[in-house]
């Protein structure tokens, strides 16, 4: 038996390093399942999984409902947008009357911070935070530390540098909180103005330049650039990032001959990767789409497993 | 209650040998024959049953692991999760003969969930039951086709088999009372 204690997943600060590790662990055994000529098990038969989004998300909702279905839950999609917040009822109103409903647990992702506790806090069923604002995505941050263990067998020691608008990034806020508490080394870099003021008291190393990290790197983890940020004047242009934060083959050349590249997707192809890159041999970007379903299995297993909750 | 020690090393090897033999004369040798074991113990007697196979016959028949965590119908129940590992079958099994491996034959439950999890995997020809302990007390209209030793137990006692590949410590099968260390 393990020991997970958790009913919720809103933050990698709630987990502990060894939960992190049992994670890792049965995400490898879930990894096998998707592998099968029958992609299915019985374990949460009869359990009824909403995801609850109020975001647009195709990546994260999708990898989600193949985890509940590989796990034999049924599965109910919910786009708040189009549904009754329009007619004025709040979020947590609509979360009540699925509660109403009887159904086992929440997946929720919303623009605002905060959004999953107060789900959690109110709520009976479980609550899993599938990004919620600039703050947190722990489940991306889960399946790129198992990206990590499985290609380089370890995390603990590793350089890892983390490149691109951290500000307004919620995967780069769990990265660092999982990775730093599984001891890498971890480096932001980014331009100035999408750097958040005192990052570095996460115990993290802060640069202004790629080409500083490039040669001592061993995962060069890439986040996606909002177009948006030039028009609110984060940027001067986006030509202008690229020449500074973009990886080519020609720059690439002056990392380690087996660095992972990574990104949480979907890539602007020639904005934070050119397109030879991404599709590099280097990169592992959509081994980090496979894992996803592996990870999100295993959190759905985990948190099943603890009835009571804890918030 | 002392625990009292059933089998040592030695006659759980001779054991695992006579299944072997009594496995090649059912099936009329290794033609379509495979071994799945199930973890953790189950796999390791798998293991050692592929090497008695192959003194036997020189030939080594397929052999896999499942774990049937999955398929457990306590899995909601228990407070905690059980650790769930790898399955690992690396080879087609329908329409194959299946020798299930197993340490204890107890409830059946185990081998329910074992039965539901191989046929997600094909469709084999049969699926035969080999255990190294038949220790009574079935919930579910399920028997061994091979049994290394019949045990009658108590509904409160433990039979534990000691295996040195996870133990570090030599073979045994012990009984003993629920709640003794």
């Amino acid at each position: 038996m393990i020991g997970w204690k958790h009913g919720d997943l809103l933050d990698l600060n709630d987990l502990t390093r060894e939960d992190i590790e049992t994670v890792i662990e049965t995400a490898k055994a879930f990894k096998e399942v998707s592998t099968r000529d029958i992609k299915k098990v019985p374990a949460l038969r009869g359990k009824t999984v909403v995801m609850l989004f109020a975001e647009p998300s195709t990546r994260t909702r999708i990898s989600f409902e193949l985890a509940a279905k590989r796990l034999s839950a049924d599965t109910l999609n919910v786009t708040v947008s189009t549904s009754s917040t329009q007619k004025g009822e709040t979020l947590l109103d609509m979360a009540k009357n699925i509660e109403a409903m009887n159904v086992d647990m929440i997946i929720v992702r919303h623009k605002s911070a905060g959004v999953p506790q107060v789900l959690a806090r109110a709520l009976k069923p479980g609550v899993i935070n599938a990004g919620d604002g600039c703050r947190a995505h722990p489940t991306q941050a889960l399946l790129d530390m198992f990206t990590i263990q499985e290609k380089l067998g370890r995390i603990e020691g590793l350089k890892v540098a983390i490149i691109g608008d951290i500000l307004h990034s919620r995967v780069a806020r769990s990265d660092i909180d999982g990775l730093v508490k599984m001891g890498a080394h971890v480096t932001l870099c980014g331009p100035s103005t999408l750097m958040p003021p005192g990052i570095e008291r996460q115990g993290v190393g802060v640069t202004y330049k790629l080409d500083d990290v490039l040669p001592e790197s061993d995962v060069l983890m890439f986040l996606r650039l909002q177009k948006e940020r030039q028009e609110e004047k984060y940027l001067p242009s986006i030509r202008e990032y690229v020449q500074h934060f973009g990886l080519t083959t020609e720059r690439l050349k002056r990392a380690k001959k087996d660095v992972l590249v990574m990104h949480p997707g979907p890539v602007n192809r020639g904005v934070e990767l050119s397109a030879e890159v991404a599709d590099g041999i280097n990169s592992v970007i959509l081994e980090q789409v496979t894992n996803g379903v592996a990870v999100r299995m295993a959190i759905l297993y985990l948190l099943f497993g603890k009835k009571e909750k804890v918030s | 209650m002392q625990n009292s020690r059933i089998m040592d090393k030695e006659t759980i090897r001779r054991s695992l040998m006579r299944l072997a033999h009594e496995i090649l004369e059912k099936n009329k040798g290794v033609q379509d024959l495979c071994l799945v074991g199930i973890r953790t113990g189950g796999a390791i007697l798998a293991d050692r049953l592929q090497k008695c196979i192959k003194e036997i016959e020189g030939f080594d028949v397929p052999m896999g692991v499942l774990d049937i965590t999955l398929y457990r119908d306590d899995l909601t129940i228990a407070n905690t999760q059980p650790v769930l590992r790898e399955t690992l079958i690396s080879f087609d099994i329908t329409d194959k003969k299946v020798i299930l491996v197993d340490d204890v034959l107890f409830t059946g439950r185990t081998i329910r969930a074992a039965l539901d999890a191989l046929t997600d995997f094909g469709r084999p020809a049969n699926i035969q039951l080999a255990v190294l302990i038949d220790r009574g007390h079935r919930e579910l209209p399920i028997r061994a086709d091979y049994v290394g030793k019949n045990i009658p137990t108590a509904i409160d006692e433990d039979v534990r088999v000691v295996l040195q590949e996870t133990e570090k410590k030599e073979d045994e099968v012990v009984i003993k009372k629920r709640g003794d260390k």
